[in-house]
């Protein structure tokens, strides 16, 4: 799947020792091992001084201010929006609204386009590997609205078990929302099927792009989704924004989700009429300078290239596999490692993942554990929690022989008597 | 200094008063939302005083660990002198700085206890928060 979507003309080993360089927290020796980026990721110096810039010489308001740094910010904060629209290959700039982070983006879809779409007895299709963010809004809208929820399982490799899809796709069916990729065992969903074959049953289709659109190239207009949501903060950016693209259509068609400064267009004492796109979707102040520092995210990770990133980041997942298959009494879920991006989630039989994550964590590893917020997939695979390691451009192979190393000291600790 | 020393490992491995009781006057048991961490305590009381006190579960060595000392320090002690022990007691019993997330860990056994014999909701420490 991922290999047809790359672009394979920007393709280039990763410099990584050059990349790491522009992330200070890895200045210290020996570095942090930071394999938590499935979570968040670590911040580049140019995004840190991208927002600095805004901070330091041009901070004001944006949109309406009649003075320069005002329309300096009003630019920063614009290009932002075309950078991450030419990202995605948005066919309008106007098509990408900032939110806070990919919940907000998913919520904004859930109470806006599904208070005046989804009615009683409609159905909303989601799979087992969602992540609570794009799971409950849909409970939510559910109960508001007396909708049916139903569920794409997985296969006992992990990989979605699409042949259901034709079952659980009716004329009842209003929208099928999907992560692009699995924040727990890295599964990348063949969405591209999931879109056409919802388009054909007449539903719309949300993306939940968190894990994908920082790994790999995503492209919107190929794809033909409906609503596509990720984080800044996954992707070297800031926390604190996040985006929502959606087809202009149903954008125009939607009506507003929070009311406001900066989204209306004119306003009287007991109605207003809304601004155009995108300003009818970000309702007060937005966070300006994350913003900016996405803007700058963007550039930061085009120019080491997605293809090149995601052909780093295969090749650490297969070595990981390689080298932690070989550890006595570690359980790897999910698929194979060509089948996925790079999250590995694992147990280690006898110890807990919190203490396997404290161990590390004394080596100055740090990786994740516990439910991931998919608790219907951790009850899927009959697991309370999980240590989950995940991967991006800065991560290098002695990365995962620290991990290695790492995982075989906390078995010596812990199964020291048995 | 870190969590995984021996004091610790020995209580997670060899633990005090590990079991159940065939009839308890208090059985108590509740889990750690963040991790599925579980602990029950049952207690036989007497006079207003702990007489026995057992405890079950499951989950990582801080929350094991922590339930195992907290039997010890509890036995024999009146139930008066139980509704005391403070967050700030079972830090001391752990003896290690914890981050955040593990405190919870380190005071799931409190929870338990206090939830079952006094009725007290909460995390130690947060009751009134």
């Amino acid at each position: 799947m991922t290999q047809k979507k790359m672009h394979t003309s920007d393709f280039r080993p990763l410099d990584v020792q050059a990349i790491r360089a522009d992330f200070p927290i890895f200045a210290d020796t020996p570095p942090l091992a930071f394999l938590d980026s499935a979570a968040s990721t670590q911040t580049p110096r140019p995004v840190v001084d991208a927002m600095d810039a805004y901070y330091d010489t041009y901070r004001s308001n944006i949109h309406r201010g009649i003075y320069r740094i005002s329309e300096e910010a009003t630019d920063q904060y614009e290009k932002a929006r075309q950078n991450v629209a030419r990202l995605i290959n948005a066919p309008r700039t106007s098509e990408v609204i900032f939110t806070r982070n990919t919940t907000e983006s998913i919520n904004l879809v859930a109470y806006s386009w599904g208070s005046v779409n989804i009615q009683q007895g409609d159905e909303i299709v989601l799979t087992d590997l969602e992540h609570h963010s794009n799971l409950v809004p849909w409970q939510m809208l559910a109960q508001r609205t007396g909708a049916t929820l139903r569920y794409l399982e997985i296969t006992e490799q992990g990989l979605l078990d699409f042949m259901q899809l034709h079952d659980v796709l009716s004329e009842k069916t209003k929208l099928v929302a999907i992560t692009h990729v699995s924040n727990v065992l890295g599964t990348i969903n063949p969405i591209q099927s999931v879109i056409d074959a919802a388009h054909a049953a007449g539903a719309k289709v949300l993306v939940d792009a968190a894990q994908s659109v920082p790994h790999f190239h995503v492209d919107v207009q190929q794809l033909d989704c409906d609503f596509l949501a990720f984080s800044g903060h996954k992707m070297c950016g800031p926390t604190g924004v996040g985006v929502l693209y959606g087809k202009m259509d149903l954008l125009e068609e939607m009506p507003p989700f929070l009311g406001g400064g900066s989204m209306i267009r004119s306003v009287e004492r007991d109605m207003s009429t809304y601004a155009d796109l995108p300003a009818k979707f970000e309702a007060g102040t937005p966070s300006i300078a994350e913003a900016i520092g996405l803007g700058a995210a963007v550039n930061y990770i085009t120019k080491a290239g997605l293809a090149s990133i995601h052909v780093h980041e295969q090749e650490l997942t297969k070595y990981a596999h390689d080298r932690l298959q070989k550890i006595e009494g570690i359980t790897i879920y999910g698929p194979a490692p060509h089948q996925k991006a790079g999250v590995i989630s694992f147990n280690m039989e006898g110890i807990h993942p919190h203490d396997v994550a404290g161990i590390l964590d004394t080596v100055n590893i740090a990786i994740r554990a516990g439910h991931h917020c998919a608790q219907p997939l951790m009850k899927k695979l009959d697991v309370i929690a999980t240590a989950r390691a995940s991967f991006y451009l800065y991560n290098t192979l002695e990365d995962v022989d620290r991990l290695y190393e790492g995982l075989q000291k906390a078995q010596a600790l812990m199964i020291r008597r048995k | 200094m870190n969590i995984y020393q021996e004091e610790l490992l020995d209580h997670y491995e060899n633990p005090s008063n590990y079991g159940t009781l065939p009839n308890p006057d208090i059985t108590h048991e509740e889990d750690n939302p963040l991790c599925g961490d579980t602990i029950r305590m049952d207690l036989v009381v007497e006079d207003d005083t702990i007489k026995e006190v057992r405890f079950s579960g499951q989950g990582c060595t801080i929350s094991q660990a922590a339930a195992s000392m907290l039997t010890e320090k509890i036995q024999g002690k009146s139930l008066e002198e139980v509704k005391q022990l403070s967050r700030d007691d079972i830090m001391d019993m752990i003896g290690i700085p914890l981050g955040p997330v593990r405190v919870k860990c380190a005071l799931l056994a409190l929870k338990v206890l206090k939830a079952g014999a006094y009725g007290i909701k909460g995390w130690p420490g947060e009751e009134n928060t």
